[in-house]
């Protein structure tokens, strides 16, 4: 739905997105990730028609953004970075703009902008100057411009910004819901957001895609996965390292924390699937440490996201 | 039911345009400020009832003075202000094209001006009440007008086009105005027919929105004139056109 090839932009000579390339599909939700001034934002408007690429293209729905623009656009639904709207309207009425300029009439137009207000809980302002709006209010109205339309494509840059945790859950849910006959890609900075809501992940940092993979997969490059954490109390703690140090499979251990008789540790295997954790129970067993809590990392997005990133 | 058409789009950046004029109340105190010029000028400079003619020469000959600070206050919002907002990024990647929202801003101003010269009407009553108008030559003259004011905005627009500020598009727009007025000024050209040749001064004078108001206040709108602003416009509107395509960020 949403190919992306070799895109790249430099503003004098500071080349901001650097070559990069990639697919949506229908059905599928693309997490972009990035630190700060990696070039995700401008990504999404070379994608949108907003900003001309360098180099490269990308194609929507067959339609490439350099020969076709005006069809290409149809296609996606945007929702820029800090949601930029018209003050001077009211919701209603700024709605019932973006409506008539995607194409629609009479009843249709009106029916389009009931669903869209109920969508997305605008009921309760739609008199409202977006002047007088809240910030979280003003970013939900500029979402429901991108969706209003039903687009095949939507580019949400940061959706869940100034978004209170309620407002965020419901928009990560939407955005779920709709997923299934869209090619959605969006930005953010939320890692757990990420998780809950893409199918894969691409990292940029630099201008650069870094990494391409599931959260899943992201995860398994954490240097902790697979590691088995464990909380004890009494016992001899390093005493416990050197003989789970002993044990197969097992490339090392340490010793995290240590307060009063509490002590935590982290056994790293040298594989990811190595067994490691029955023999870990074995040798606690021997031993006369009391295991409050134990177990297997899954790996954090935060540390791998650094790691890639820096 | 799906209408994509050019018109619609148009007529889509032209109604949210005039709400923005009509919603805020700096379009009545612009509307107002506009009456009570002309009044001012055409009854105590011109001396209207002194004067003794039954034609409204004493007041349109103000409109391009009135017209060089007002229309640049009109103008200088509409592309500075999508620029400072941002909401020019939502602008350029909705499905229209670039001279669909340049047409519709442009349009939106010139109808919200057009009502402004319409308030005038009390002027064309006066006349008729004081003597035998020509109600054909008043006309004429309004639409001369209406088509100068055009070409004020059209500048006005594309200064607007140029930064993210309103000031400076103001200021900018006024500069080129004057230039545009002051080229056909008696004492500009006098001096330039001093020592520059003939063809340039006739060149320079041509460019004047005054010398082309010249017959057009008297109430004859030879269509060269007419021309002359409508080739103006267009050639500002198709700058500014790109101006936007050129700098869309920042
Ligand atoms: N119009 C512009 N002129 C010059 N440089 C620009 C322009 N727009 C963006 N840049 C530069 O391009 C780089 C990428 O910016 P971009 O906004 O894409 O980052 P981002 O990944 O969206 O960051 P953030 O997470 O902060 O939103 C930055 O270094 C920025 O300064
Ligand atoms: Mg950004």
């Amino acid at each position: 739905m949403i190919e992306v090839k070799s895109l790249t932009k430099r503003f004098g000579n500071k080349t901001a997105v650097d070559d990069v390339s990639f697919t949506v599909e229908k059905g599928e939700i693309l997490g972009f990730l990035g630190p700060n001034a990696a070039g995700k934002s401008t990504t999404m408007r070379m994608i949108t028609g907003f900003i001309p690429p360098t180099a490269g293209t990308a194609v929507i729905g067959g339609n490439d953004i350099r020969t076709a623009a005006i069809a290409a656009r149809r296609l996606i639904g945007y929702l820029p970075e800090n949601a930029p709207v018209y003050p001077d309207m009211t919701v209603t009425a700024y709605l019932d703009f973006c409506a008539q300029i995607r194409g629609f009439s009479g009843q249709e137009r009106k029916a389009r902008i009931e669903e869209t207000i109920e969508k997305c809980f605008l009921r309760d302002v739609r008199h409202q100057a977006i002047a007088t709006l809240s910030k979280g209010f003003r970013q939900r109205v500029c979402f429901a411009q991108s969706i209003l339309h039903d687009p095949p494509c939507l580019i949400l840059d940061e959706p869940t910004d100034g978004l209170d945790p309620n407002q965020k859950h419901e928009v990560r849910q939407m955005i779920r819901r709709m997923s299934a006959d869209k090619a959605i890609i969006l930005s953010t900075h939320i890692l757990e957001e990420m998780e809950t809501v893409c199918d894969r992940a691409i990292i940029i940092a630099r201008g650069r895609i870094v990494a391409d993979d599931t959260p899943a997969r992201l995860k398994t490059r954490s240097a902790v996965h697979g590691a088995v954490s464990l909380t004890l109390k009494k016992g001899d703690p390093d005493n416990f390292i050197a003989r789970v140090k002993t044990l197969p499979g097992v490339a090392g251990a340490q010793i995290l924390s240590r307060e009063g008789d509490n002590w935590r540790a982290r056994v790293f295997p040298e594989a990811n699937d190595a067994p490691i954790l029955q023999r870990i129970l074995s040798t606690l067993s021997e031993g006369e440490a009391e295991t409050s809590a134990i177990f297997v990392e899954q790996g954090r997005l935060d540390e791998v996201f650094r790691s890639i990133t820096t | 039911m799906k209408a994509n058409n050019s018109l619609s789009n148009i007529h889509a950046i032209m109604k949210r345009e005039m709400a923005g004029y009509f919603g805020s109340p700096v379009a009545y105190v612009f509307l107002v400020i506009f009456l009570m010029l002309v009044g001012f000028f055409t009854f105590y400079i011109s001396n209207f009832f002194e004067m003794g003619q039954a034609d409204l020469q004493g007041f349109f000959q103000w409109h391009p003075w009135i017209f060089l600070f007002l229309i640049p206050a009109v103008a200088m919002r509409l592309w500075a202000e999508e620029r400072r907002m941002g909401t020019i990024e939502l602008l350029l990647t909705f499905p229209i094209t670039i001279w669909e929202v340049i047409l519709g801003k442009f349009l939106a101003g010139w109808l919200f001006i057009g009502v402004g010269l319409a308030l005038t009407f009390p002027m064309v009553i006066t006349v008729g009440y004081l003597g035998n108008p020509d109600l054909g030559a008043i006309f004429c003259s309004y639409l001369g007008s209406l088509l100068m004011a055009g070409a004020f905005l059209s500048v006005g627009a594309m200064t607007s086009s140029l930064t993210r500020s309103q000031v400076v598009a103001f200021i900018i727009a006024i500069v080129i105005c004057l230039f545009f007025i002051l080229a056909g000024f008696a004492p500009v050209t006098n001096v330039l027919s001093g020592w520059a040749p003939a063809w340039l001064v006739n060149m320079v004078s041509k460019m004047s929105f005054l010398s082309h108001f010249m017959s057009i206040q008297r109430g004859v709108l030879d269509l060269r004139d007419a021309v002359y602003y409508l080739s103006v416009i267009f050639f500002m509107l198709f700058v500014n056109g790109v101006v936007i395509l050129n700098r869309r960020t920042s």
